[in-house]
């Protein structure tokens, strides 16, 4: 039964890894399908409670998967879940960083390096506005993170530095 | 030229293994309300300076190109700069096996914690402050990249069409990415004079 539900667990994240292009976000709704209404690993109470502590602690945002596999199934599940998720991407983007070394330099890795840069600092912008867009506090936080990205940008500050005056604005005026 | 791998990093002193496995254990235990990458540029650029602005922006534009979680993939992409094969799975495990027990923990210990009101607003104040790590990066990465009116406006219909027009990120990066290759392969083979 236990390795049933440890083979579930593998396939249901196996697949998913190579659908996390740009981001873990773009697989939470496939994460919540198969965990709630798909397996019935857990109620969507559960659910919840695991997304809310996947942001709340430290790390990928896409423990997620990891939190899921050890409410279905304990350490072992958490392990499957984690390598599930992780491995089968990481393989693919190691052998491209051993292509990549081998043919340092050449004029097609100039080509690739350029013209993704415009493309790649596009997602990063829009992904950042984006946030913001759904982020609890409106303009409260478009104006702390406006705020952290000016420290940031200007100053040698430890991201530390922000990160705490952000919580102490939201604690004044948002509590 | 012919010289096979060792040495052939320019950046100052390569890490040991233990001392990336700490690093990007630093990062994955501290990096709260996101924004990972962003603490990562700052940490190995700006820091450490184990590794160039430019080619760590590079190494980013891949790995969010490329499937998988993009914080981890950059993490391999940089441990194997600094490291080769070992230090791809030191950064790698060092980002993602610490958070991951600290997550398990909490999971364990204090779900309940996620639904108090004072943690809920604390969170959004630190989620909303790691954007601007985000955005710093962005800012830097748009300043080099949109170099001329070409590269600024391929920039721009990214950003438009995932902001505003709201489309799967997926879609605009496959229209997107051919799109500028072709244009940068066009603009560098124009002015390569010289070279093939």
């Amino acid at each position: 039964m236990l390795l049933y539900r440890l083979w579930q667990i593998l396939k249901v994240f196996v697949p998913l890894s190579f659908l996390t292009i740009g981001g873990g976000q773009s697989i939470i709704a496939d994460v919540h399908r198969q965990a709630v209404a798909v397996q019935g690993w857990m109620t969507d109470a559960q659910f919840l409670d695991l997304f809310a502590l996947s942001r709340l602690t430290p790390g990928p945002g896409s423990l997620l998967a990891t939190l899921v596999g050890w409410q279905a199934a304990g350490w072992a599940g958490a392990l499957l879940a984690s390598v599930g998720i992780f491995l089968p991407s990481s393989l693919l983007v190691y052998s491209l960083a051993r292509v990549w070394a081998r043919h340092r330099g050449a004029a097609w890795q100039r080509v690739v390096e350029t013209g993704l840069a415009p493309v790649a600092a596009g997602m990063i912008l829009a992904a950042s506005a984006t946030v913001l867009r759904a982020a609890e506090g409106e303009w409260l936080a478009w104006a702390v993170a406006a705020g952290s990205t000016a420290l940031l940008l200007f100053t040698r500050v430890s991201p530390f530095l922000p990160l705490g005056i952000g919580a102490a604005v939201f604690l004044l005026f948002w509590s | 030229m012919a010289q096979e791998s060792a040495g052939v990093t320019g950046a100052p002193a390569s890490p040991g293994l233990m001392q990336l496995f700490l690093a990007f254990t630093k990062i994955g235990l501290t990096s709260f309300g996101g924004g990972l990458s962003g603490w990562m540029m700052r940490e190995f650029v700006q820091r450490r300076r184990w590794v160039e602005e430019g080619e760590f922006l590079a190494g980013l534009s891949l790995a969010q190109a490329f499937p998988g979680v993009n914080v981890v993939n950059l993490s391999i992409w940089i441990g194997y700069r600094l490291g080769g094969s070992a230090g791809a799975l030191v950064s790698a495990l060092g980002m993602v096996v610490p958070a991951m027990f600290v997550a398990i923990l909490a999971a364990a210990l204090f779900a309940e914690v996620a639904h108090y009101h004072l943690t809920h607003v604390i969170l959004s104040g630190i989620a909303a402050a790691a954007v601007g790590l985000s955005l710093q990066m962005g800012v830097r990465a748009a300043r080099r990249a949109a170099v001329s009116p070409v590269p600024a406006l391929i920039l721009l219909a990214t950003f438009c069409a995932l902001f505003f027009l709201r489309l799967p990120l997926l879609a605009v990066v496959l229209v997107m990415a051919p799109v500028s290759l072709a244009a940068t392969w066009y603009r560098l083979r124009g002015a390569g004079g010289g070279g093939r």
